[in-house]
């Protein structure tokens, strides 16, 4: 028998696929994503907009409120940790999330090192801006991809630069000769076999999802569009005025991302979305996106 | 007349069962639409959540569809998928559709640290297959009406199993590229 294999991992991520993962911080609201079709939820204390507000060191949530999630939902519960904290990964494979993001949205505990995933049986996913990012992350045993966008902003802006950028440096890839690749690998700071497979298949080598400033349902049937498997939303959700209501109008437009009527349908009456923020207004040393390389 | 198989897609692992389905020469289309079933000869619900498919198959009003198009046609069902075709198991947050008369138990073996992939042996007609089977925060079949064949077994419990025209498994020939099932269901006929 065989536990824990990259393929086993992967296999959680493609029963993601056409969902919705919601950050929740309560039992409360796990309860009310699970209501509303979440695919599966993202325990954490603060959502981004409020970590971007309280400032100060973000961690790993407390384990409690991890069990307190894990014994109320039937779906999957993912939790974070900083990016390189491979002692928080280690708790939070012990208290046996599902999933664990190492992510930009917490206070990197490493700048230079990223957590090798394959000392884990959990999988991971990981944030990335652009090809080289994702494929670096993949290369130390990363299960599934997002972009990073930029959490907590409502802004859908970051996140769509990002899927863009992966998606045209795919292709260009596709077009490569075979001689090119070496030195598009050192352009990108990727590794070669990855480079490789993704120049042979046109695709992320695997899932493919996005995050960070989705709000509404036409911000997730946008990222959908341009490639997005699957959706997190952060803030999005909790910080909105009718949650159980924009949560569940989320969940139909991923599935029905391309579908404009459907769209309009469950966009109509939706109480007001979270503010959100100009990208400029944010500070450059305060945007989670540039944590991570 | 070409047989079309659709691929229940209102979330889940669908697109891999599009590719088995074309290593067998079948042709799919996505299924998300009631008026979407006249247009296929078989269904697949493919992996996912069940508790999502169950928002999703409300919302989009093919409860009912379904459950006529499993009077005449084949439908396969992994993992999340035959959650649904199984019984009602006063689990509120999912709503089966009884299609298949077994019980099975969600996350029965535990969060996904407990997922696995493991060898099962297949016995069908007079033939054994040996294959490889990923189970993934799979379900447990934890009883069977008389009705039902039991194709596999894991550690002496169903894992694969058909009725008349319909076949449910708690595991994922998919991720394994494994065509078996897929043949018994849409290929006999």
């Amino acid at each position: 028998m065989d536990k824990g294999s990259f393929k086993v991992k992967v296999g959680l991520a493609e029963m993601l696929k056409g969902g919705v993962i919601m950050d929740v911080t309560t039992v409360e609201q796990a309860r009310i994503a699970e209501d509303a079709g979440a695919v599966a939820v993202m325990a954490l204390e603060r959502i981004p907009a409020e970590i971007r507000k309280d400032g100060g060191i973000a961690r790993m949530s407390d384990p409690e409120m991890i069990k307190g999630i894990q014994d109320k939902v039937s779906i999957p519960v993912m939790a974070k940790c900083r990016i390189g904290h491979f002692a928080e990964a280690q708790i939070l494979e012990a208290l046996e999330v599902d999933f664990i993001d190492e992510s930009e949205v917490l206070t990197p505990a490493d700048e230079a090192n990223h957590i090798w995933k394959y000392d884990f049986k959990v999988p991971f996913v990981c944030g990335c801006r652009d090809l080289g990012e994702a494929l670096r992350r993949i290369g130390e045993g990363a299960a599934l991809i997002r972009t990073k966008g930029e959490a907590g902003s409502g802004n859908i802006v970051e996140a769509v630069r990002h899927m863009r950028r992966v998606q045209s440096e795919m292709k260009e890839l596709t077009t490569m000769g075979t001689e090119e690749l070496m030195a598009q690998a050192k352009v990108l700071g990727a590794p070669f076999d990855l480079v490789q497979q993704v120049a042979s298949t046109g695709k992320m080598p695997v899932p493919n999802f996005a995050a960070g400033g989705i709000a509404t349902p036409a911000d997730a049937s946008l990222m959908m569009q341009l490639g997005a498997e699957t959706v997190f939303v952060g803030s999005g959700i909790f910080m909105s005025e009718d949650p159980a209501h924009r949560a569940r109008a989320i969940v139909e437009a991923v599935s029905y991302y391309d579908d404009p009527k459907k769209l309009a349908d469950v966009s109509t009456g939706l109480k007001s979305a979270m503010k959100g923020l100009d990208i400029a207004e944010i500070p450059a040393e305060q945007r989670m996106q540039e944590r991570g390389w | 007349m070409v047989v079309k198989i659709g691929l229940l897609g209102l979330q889940g692992d669908y697109a891999k069962h599009s590719k088995v389905l074309s290593r067998l020469g079948l042709l799919s289309v996505l299924v998300r639409y009631p008026q979407q079933l006249s247009n296929v000869q078989g269904l697949i619900i493919p992996g996912g959540e069940s508790t999502t498919m169950t928002k999703l198959i409300k919302a989009t009003g093919i409860r009912q569809p379904l459950l006529e198009f499993a009077d005449q046609f084949p439908i396969l069902g992994t993992c999340a998928g035959l959650i649904m075709m199984g019984n009602q198991q006063g689990d509120k947050r999912v709503d089966n559709l009884s299609i298949l008369n077994v019980q099975v138990e969600r996350n029965a073996y535990g969060r996904q640290i407990e997922s696995f992939t493991d060898n099962l042996v297949v016995n069908y007609g007079n033939r054994e297959e040996i294959i490889p089977a990923t189970f993934i925060r799979a379900p447990q079949i934890t009883a069977t009406g008389p009705e039902v064949e039991v194709l596999a077994q894991y550690r002496h419990q169903p894992v694969a199993v058909r009725q008349g025209r319909h076949i449910g498994l708690t595991f994922h020939p998919e991720l394994d590229d494994v065509t078996l099932f897929h043949q018994m269901a849409f290929c006999s006929r």
